[in-house]
């Protein structure tokens, strides 16, 4: 009788070692993406009832928030201060959140596309060149053709940010060679001829390879 | 009434009187050594998902940057496990009848939310903040290790607080700049200086603050 005792008493001690652990560890409250009993999907977090809008999120500024004016025509000019830090936010964005379909550079041949999904129109086709602002906005807004909205992940001002660095890649396919400055040109016409397939190694004269250096080095 | 102990066990006794140094000695260091354990800590431990979620396909075979999915680790404490609808992006073309994604499709069209399982639980009196992490320099590998090299993705630490501690002793050692932060890839040429500079330039908090209970615990 006293050796069942004994051999009882190892399991009930470690259950109540163990009954330690769990409470703190595992506590009665909601933690993010954590399900809910009590309601019906599970889900924890809720979506906004409709036609509700939240404290501070009252957006009455048409052309800020959605791209349109009041008379619902897009806005001709991004609404927002272009500043260095904007572009380079905008660059950002982009390459983490367009650039898998529509690459780095706008032409529209990111990784997914190459894997099978629809190509999208190139940034610097003439009918994109002709778009205003504000409908980029909005297709990064509600989704185009088989592109999704990205409302959920870009925030309003970032969409503005993205605008502002497509119209950048646009302005860089399309620049006048006489605008740049000299060391520039010199830059672009000596990487253009080292990435021609058949490399001329003859043809590189020695001073363009020099005015590359020297402006790297800027 | 018969003895319950043979006159052998006389021995027994004396000898666990000496011994008891070492078999308790023995114990404690079986107790830490199963405490540390992945039986314990879950490290190196896949959980099953509801799908086969392939971070190496993602990540290193198409290049899409963590905050692609992972869309608020720059700004709230939670990551952000995406929506079905991020998932829907893609797959609504691509592999768009593969019976391995059906529970996405079945999400997507029921609205239910798919039940993702938590690969990071960490103990509900831990407030860990990814913005905070991100902002002064930690970047995504130094916890989640090469997530680019997961087929399906794994606890990388042990997540037990002496792990925690030793980088909030000496954040340095794993400070990164900024644009590296979602590079999986990259490794400081001198990190003791490079974190130290960091540290200055981010503002970290001493050490003494970093590591008072209150800063994780509340």
């Amino acid at each position: 009788m006293r050796r069942l005792l004994f051999l009882a008493g190892g399991p009930v001690l470690a259950l109540a070692l163990s009954g330690c652990r769990n409470d703190m560890h595992h506590q009665a409250k909601i933690k993010p993406f954590r399900e809910s009993k009590f309601f019906a999907d599970g889900a924890s977090a809720r979506a906004l009832p409709e036609g509700t809008v939240a404290r501070g999120f009252l957006r009455e500024d048409s052309a800020l928030w959605r791209g349109h004016g009041p008379d619902g025509k897009f806005v001709e000019q991004i609404p927002v201060p272009l500043t260095r830090a904007l572009l380079l936010r905008g660059q950002e964005r982009f390459n983490v959140f367009c650039s898998p379909c529509h690459g780095r550079t706008g032409q529209g041949q990111g990784m997914i596309v190459q894997r099978g999904f629809k190509r999208p129109t190139s940034f610097h086709a003439d009918r994109l060149r002709a778009e205003r602002a504000g409908y980029f906005f909005d297709v990064i807004t509600n989704g185009f053709g088989q592109m999704s909205g990205y409302a959920v992940q870009v925030t309003p001002e970032d969409r503005w940010a993205v605008v502002a660095w497509i119209r950048t890649l646009q302005a860089s396919q399309h620049m006048p060679g006489d605008f740049l400055e000299k060391g520039d040109r010199e830059h672009l016409d000596t990487a253009a001829l080292a990435s021609q397939p058949e490399p001329a190694a003859s043809g590189h004269s020695p001073s363009k390879k020099s005015s590359l250096s020297s402006s790297e080095t800027k | 009434m018969s003895q319950i102990f043979n006159r052998s066990t006389n021995a027994i006794a004396r000898l666990s009187i000496w011994g008891a140094v070492f078999i308790l000695g023995g114990v404690g260091w079986a107790a830490s050594i199963l405490n540390r354990s992945a039986y314990n800590t879950n490290q190196g431990v896949t959980v099953k998902q509801p799908v086969p979620f392939g971070h190496e396909h993602h990540v290193a075979g198409l290049g899409i940057d963590c905050r692609y999915c992972h869309s608020f680790v720059e700004k709230s404490a939670s990551a952000g496990i995406p929506p079905t609808a991020t998932c829907i992006n893609c797959h609504k073309l691509i592999w768009s009848d593969s019976p391995m994604l059906e529970p996405v499709r079945e999400s997507f069209r029921t609205g239910k939310p798919l039940n993702w399982r938590k690969v990071y639980d960490l103990p509900d009196f831990v407030y860990f903040d990814h913005s905070i992490h991100v902002a002064k320099g930690v970047g995504c590998v130094s916890c989640h290790g090469r997530v680019d090299k997961m087929r399906l993705t794994a606890q990388f630490p042990s997540l037990q607080m002496e792990w925690c501690i030793a980088c909030h002793r000496n954040p340095e050692k794993f400070l990164r700049p900024k644009d590296r932060i979602f590079d999986l890839t990259w490794a400081a040429a001198d990190q003791e200086t490079l974190g130290r500079d960091l540290a200055k330039q981010n503002h970290l908090r001493s050490t003494v603050a970093l590591t008072n209970c209150s800063t994780c615990h509340r």
